[in-house]
């Protein structure tokens, strides 16, 4: 029995009219201990899939399952990396952790909370920024701040939701390394999602891919059997490496092009006649009169 | 004009010097009854250097009365966030509560306190000597309390979902919620709203001292019109101004210690 698995999930937004369906018939298993990545594109759905795994939000159908029981809200047994770190400005580093250390082990004494909440922030290396605001953190140090406290509430899943992409190239390859380190460090299941198929293959022992959407899915598994660790610079030599990164592209330009949809919409177009000076005048000046023929439908091929 | 050497201090001095200069002129010209500037420092030096004398009960040093007047409107002012913070929060928070009240409050809201002070009075009435009291207090919570019933509102609607979540993933109760999430986030609009708060029930207080003839500011102000006074009330809008202008720079300062990231 997998550890965490989504059955059949699918979710939409709007109401009937105007309904588009983000999601469709999702399924996904994943083995404890096992660091998954989902690559897709942005505005498929990825951050709709995380905010389903970490009962941020209902699906409409389906089931998320976790050690075999139904999962059905958020809860401190998923830990969720934020895109945007999501730090209380008001609290220091430190309180910022100590709030989910307190919150999730109300049993454990004061003195073992400090400890614990110490612990964390030494992991990330803050403990020199332990009592400053997080507005006066860069990016970097914010999102590392942000997976302390996630992994200070001893996570059975880590969900990272993009949790790189507002960063610089060279911060993210440093959090790439950090966020290994950490996994290696705690045997940790991890689920990520990101837009960056180099990431994903560095990082993840397993790569799925979201089909472009609307109506999006998860595709086939690529299973990445390099071994670890995994060196960034040798990674870009290694034909494994390079092949695996043309299929799962390969893959998601293909379900892109499997994708056409047309909108019709009515067009009005400029008005390059002189004005009708017979209309009378309303009290309020004269409205342009618009002509018949210049209502046009048109039809645009839109691919997303 | 380029900035010189202490022109944070000559220019608003100059500024003064005009006005002063335009109020001289008004009382020898077109508004003979109007006292001129030195007349009216003659008439209220006795309240302004004894500022703490007290000789009557509608004859005391300016700082006296204006001390009376404060003490009104902490309390009333107290009352006013007291009951007008927690009806923000549900305004916030609730659609339901928005939409049965917000009416209402937008109905009352631009109600003078000219209009609220006989009802007040009317309401105390059983109050016997305490009527007056109670009345203007009613009054200055009444009127004071929509900024920060607004501001609190609007605050707690613009809390990121980001720390809302946050919240629901540590499964915070809807009490550490509170105190731990939405108030803090909310604490910069909340004291915009005490600020303005404050400007308005000073306004009041003014206007239902005179209405009342309870000792204060406006008080005073009101008995020296009727006893054809006219130097003091040049003094109590003096005052009343100052006094005004110190309590929003003070609310400032505290305001800003609250702005968050």
């Amino acid at each position: 029995m997998p550890y965490l698995e989504l059955k059949s999930v699918s979710k939409g937004y709007g109401s009937d009219g105007a309904r588009t369906e983000v999601l469709r018939d999702v399924n996904l298993a994943i083995e404890q201990g096992e660091f998954v990545a989902i690559v897709g594109y942005s505005g498929a759905g990825k951050t709709t899939l995380m905010s389903i795994l970490a009962g941020l939000i209902r699906p409409d159908t389906g089931s998320v399952t976790l050690e075999g029981r139904e999962m059905s809200g958020p809860g401190p047994d998923r830990g969720l990396v934020f895109q945007n770190y999501s730090l209380l400005p008001w609290l220091t580093v430190a309180e910022n952790i100590r709030l989910a250390v307190d919150q999730v082990f109300p049993k454990k004494s004061e003195a073992e909370r400090a400890a614990h909440a110490t612990e964390f922030i030494e992991m990330v290396n803050l403990t020199p920024a332990r009592d400053k605001l997080p507005r006066e953190l860069s990016g970097g140090m914010r999102q590392r701040v942000s997976v302390a406290r996630t992994m200070s509430m001893n996570p059975k899943v880590l969900l990272c939701d993009e949790p790189l992409s507002a960063l610089d190239a060279l911060t993210r390859a440093n959090l790439q390394d950090e966020i290994t380190r950490i996994r290696t460090l705690h045997r940790q299941t991890v689920v990520l999602v990101t837009n960056d198929p180099d990431e994903a293959i560095l990082l993840a022992d397993r790569v799925i891919p979201l089909t472009a959407g609307p109506n999006a899915t998860l595709g086939r598994s690529f299973i990445v059997d390099l071994p670890h660790p995994r060196d960034r610079k040798a990674l870009n030599h290694n034909l494994r490496f390079r092949e695996l990164r043309r299929e799962i592209s390969e893959f998601l330009l293909q379900s892109r092009q499997d994708r056409h949809a047309t909108l019709t919409r009515k067009l009005t177009l400029p008005d390059i006649e002189p004005e009708d000076l017979a209309i009378p005048r309303s009290r309020l000046g004269r409205t342009r009169p618009l002509r018949a023929h210049e209502l046009k439908e048109a039809t645009v091929e839109v691919t997303s | 004009m380029k900035p010189f050497k202490l022109d944070w201090l000559i220019l608003p001095l100059l500024g003064i010097a005009v006005v002063l200069l335009a109020w001289q002129l008004s009382s020898k010209t077109w508004a003979k009854e109007l006292p001129s500037p030195s007349k009216t420092w003659d008439a209220s030096k006795d309240y302004v250097l004894k500022p703490f004398e007290k000789r009557g009960e509608m004859d005391q040093g300016i700082l006296r009365f204006t001390w009376y007047s404060l003490v009104l409107v902490a309390k009333g002012y107290a009352i006013a966030l007291i009951v007008g913070t927690p009806i923000g929060f549900f305004l916030g928070l609730s659609k339901a509560f928005t939409k049965t009240f917000d009416p209402i409050i937008q109905v009352l809201r631009p109600v003078s306190p000219l209009a609220w002070l006989p009802l007040g009075l009317v309401l105390f009435l059983g109050a016997g000597k305490q009527a007056s009291e109670l009345g203007a207090l009613f009054t200055i919570a009444i009127c004071a309390m929509w900024p920060t019933v607004l501001n609190t509102a609007v605050g707690v609607r613009a809390v990121p979902q980001d720390y809302l979540n946050v919240a629901k993933v540590l499964q915070l109760s809807r009490w550490k919620t509170l105190t731990k999430v939405l108030i803090p986030a909310t604490l910069p609009y909340m004291f915009t709203g005490f600020r303005l708060s404050l400007g308005i029930a000073w306004l009041v207080i003014v206007a239902a001292e005179m209405l009342t003839g309870r000792p204060g500011v406006g008080g005073f102000l009101w008995q020296e019109y009727n006893a054809l006074l006219y130097e003091h009330i040049i003094l109590c809008i003096i005052t009343i101004g100052v006094v005004g202008f110190v309590l929003d720079r003070l609310m400032s300062l505290v305001e800003s210690r609250f702005k968050t990231a």
